[in-house]
């Protein structure tokens, strides 16, 4: 199976949707021309032109808003952020908009949007630009939100996202664009709200989104070698829709949960997995539940209290050796 | 203090449109081309248009002051030449999107008092099913997207609207209308950029009545004479209208149209309109104009009496005529209430439809699973 990069992923998720519906268009700040800020468009404008690859003014709450009325119209347009920090421009559209029309019109309008770009802190280039929204979009009903964190699931995701007549914001990462996994040539999506086991374990179960997903990934191995226990990491990849059965069957089998996010903690995703765990596995449970989350601060601009600000290997087996304690 | 620091707003006359300016006559665009072209019985249907939305908005305040209708409820009465005129102008390729003063358009576009009745009182066979309310109707199918809450938002959508309509190659437009109190609102300058960058066949149609909410034109918007006028800064076509006059808003936005269609240009157009209402019903309209200025437009530039009268006149209609023709618009109005009562609410299981189309359309063609309504 060839190996590719994330960027490249999400790249051949967009060519190959491109291809297979007239309607899609890939719209933002950039993706033509410059060939996009962190290049995940390179080489689309040069393959299928100025009417399907269209760059935009910096101007989110128009473009956003203009590809939300297009939806409605059939138009499947793939709007790219160049962060979704500039999502707050366009709040309105985003969330009035897209997330309330099939409801407030009674089902007769749905809104087959997608938006997309990173979502992520770790860059350095401090607090405006280092937002993750997920937890504050996926709390609206009408939305959709999906966090891939590898190349494939990238792809798929993006893919699945394309062909749902719903609006799916999918937040990715830039530091993750050039990570490298394998990728089926051939068409195929990841479904929406279809949690992964992205290692078997049977002393811990961690639950995460994103990169955080990469980071626990590295603290298991860490916990394995060093500490001897078995850990179970649950890649959520979709917010909402949630795959709770995966994250309960998983909490069932190991009796502990330690829930990883790069979100600030207050009203993170993580609180509502919490949630859900006491609710129902509450009897399953051999100790509270733990939880990493960013620290609790605006992003802030230098790089080492950055590092040390979001979720690390070291804090999650600090974390973990607590929950099993 | 210096004068400059100061919030007190400047007032900047407005520049009218020349027939606003004299005492109302015959309309002088009685014979434009699109206005020469309608037979006795097209003016005849315009005219009942009117007077439907009239008798409609009417008998909302009834239903309202029983009790009967939540939340916001802002009326149309006064400004139905807006709608009209400009609506009865589309084809099948047309569309139509607008704020939340979106009853007159509604009923313009063919929906039913019915459907917009029951909608008010949040019936489940209003338009919606009792979801939107007063300030969203919706009516795809003949073209209608809504009936939006947020001053200003739906500008950027009807955008994408007339994008689409140019993507697929179609002669069409898009009319997105807005308040006057719409125009400060940045999405609205957003749209206006893309609109004029990208040669979209977009017509934004500020209805300017006066006033956004309780604040007058003088005291909200710096402009050149008027609001339309921004548009040259986006280097778009613009014009005023006398929103009093059918006839001259048709005129004047059947060259928008041209120019939609035939170049793929967007307008601004600002028609001057009033409204004899307050904002909402939530409005007791007491402080911020005069009884006597309401009066002075009722008395002398009512949209529907002057077409009546010009009709009158050309001996399109008959005073029996006239009479029949209300006297049905409010046996209408009268029925759509009594059927906003006798219509069923929603059920509870009925709060969590509509929220996505994966959900409501669950089979083998739907790829996300999971949980997506949350307890």
């Amino acid at each position: 199976m060839p190996v590719i990069s994330y960027r490249e992923a999400l790249r051949a998720a967009m060519r190959e949707e491109l291809k297979r519906d007239e309607n899609v268009v890939i719209m933002g700040e950039e993706v033509a021309q410059f060939n996009g800020a962190y290049k995940v468009t390179e080489g689309l404008l040069k393959e299928f032109g100025p009417k399907r690859i269209v760059d935009t003014p910096i101007s989110e709450a128009g473009f956003i808003g203009l590809g939300i009325g297009a939806s409605m119209l059939g138009i499947r347009p793939v709007m790219e952020l160049m962060f979704w920090s500039f999502s707050y421009v366009a709040f309105d559209q985003i969330v009035n908009n897209a997330g309330n029309i099939r409801y407030m019109s009674g089902g007769l309008i749905h809104c087959p949007i997608v938006i997309r770009g990173p979502a992520n802190g770790g860059t350095n280039v401090g607090a405006t630009h280092s937002h993750t929204p997920e937890a504050i979009l996926a709390s609206h009903p009408g939305i959709k939100v999906v966090c891939p964190a590898t190349p494939y699931d990238a792809k798929g995701l993006l893919k699945a996202a394309i062909r749902d007549n719903d609006p799916v914001y999918v937040m990715e990462n830039t530091i993750l664009y050039n990570d490298k996994g394998e990728v089926p040539d051939e068409d195929y999506i990841v479904p929406i709200g279809v949690a992964d086991i992205k290692r078997e374990g049977s002393d811990l179960t961690i639950v995460a989104h994103g990169r955080a997903v990469i980071t626990s990934l590295k603290a298991a191995e860490i916990l394995e070698k060093e500490h001897g226990v078995s850990v179970e990491v649950v890649d959520l990849r979709s917010i909402r829709p949630l795959d709770e059965e995966t994250i309960l069957a998983s909490v069932r089998k190991t009796h502990r949960a330690l829930l990883v996010e790069e979100n600030k903690p207050f009203c993170g995703v993580d609180a509502q997995v919490a949630y859900l765990i006491q609710a129902r596995a509450f009897d399953d449970l051999d100790a509270p539940i733990g939880r990493v989350s960013s620290i609790d601060a605006p992003q802030i601009y230098c790089k080492r209290m950055e590092d040390l600000q979001l979720p690390h290997p070291a804090r999650v087996v600090e974390a973990a050796l607590k929950v099993l304690a | 203090m210096d004068g400059k620091l100061t919030t007190v707003a400047k007032s900047t006359a407005f520049t009218h449109p020349e027939s606003l300016k004299r005492p109302a006559g015959p309309s002088e665009f009685a014979q434009h081309p699109v206005n020469a072209a309608l037979t006795s019985a097209e003016k005849i249907a315009l005219y009942t248009k009117m007077v439907r939305i009239r008798h409609f908005e009417q008998r909302c305040i009834r239903t309202y002051q029983q009790g009967k209708i939540g939340g916001f409820l802002h009326l149309y009465v006064g400004q139905e030449a807006v709608a009209a005129g400009t609506i009865s102008l589309l084809g099948k390729n047309d569309h139509v999107i607008t704020g939340y003063r979106d009853h007159g358009h509604g009923l313009m576009v063919g929906m039913s008092m019915n459907e917009c009745m029951a909608e008010l009182t949040g019936k489940i066979t209003g338009c919606s099913q009792g979801k939107g309310g007063s300030m969203h109707y919706f009516a795809p199918d003949k073209n209608y997207w809504g009936g939006h809450g947020i001053v200003g938002g739906q500008a950027p959508l009807g955008t994408g609207l007339a994008y689409a309509v140019k993507y697929r190659g179609l002669k069409g437009s898009c009319l997105a209308y807005m308040g006057d109190g719409a125009v400060n609102q940045g999405a609205v300058h957003e749209a206006y950029n893309l609109a004029a960058l990208w040669d979209l066949p977009v017509i934004f149609v500020i209805e300017n009545n006066g006033y956004s909410m309780g604040t007058s034109q003088e005291r909200s918007s710096a402009h050149p004479g008027c609001l339309a006028k921004r548009a040259e800064g986006y280097g778009m076509d613009w014009d005023i209208i006398n929103g009093h006059d059918v006839y001259e808003v048709r005129a004047k936005t059947s060259e928008a149209l041209k120019r939609a269609h035939e170049k793929s240009k967007p307008t601004v157009l600002e028609i001057f309109t009033y409204r004899y209402f307050g904002h909402s019903m939530a409005d007791p309209d007491k402080t911020y104009r005069d009884k006597e200025e309401i009066k002075t437009y009722r008395e002398t530039k009512d949209p529907v009496f002057l077409f009546e009268k010009e009709l009158l006149l050309a001996k399109v209609l008959t005073k029996e005529l006239v009479e029949s023709i209300n006297q049905s618009a409010m046996e209408e109005a009268d029925a759509a209430a009594v059927f906003a009562d006798e219509s069923p609410d929603p059920t509870v299981a009925d709060i969590t439809k509509h929220i996505y189309w994966e959900e409501d359309n669950r089979g083998p063609q739907t790829t996300s699973r999971g949980t997506i309504i949350f307890e």
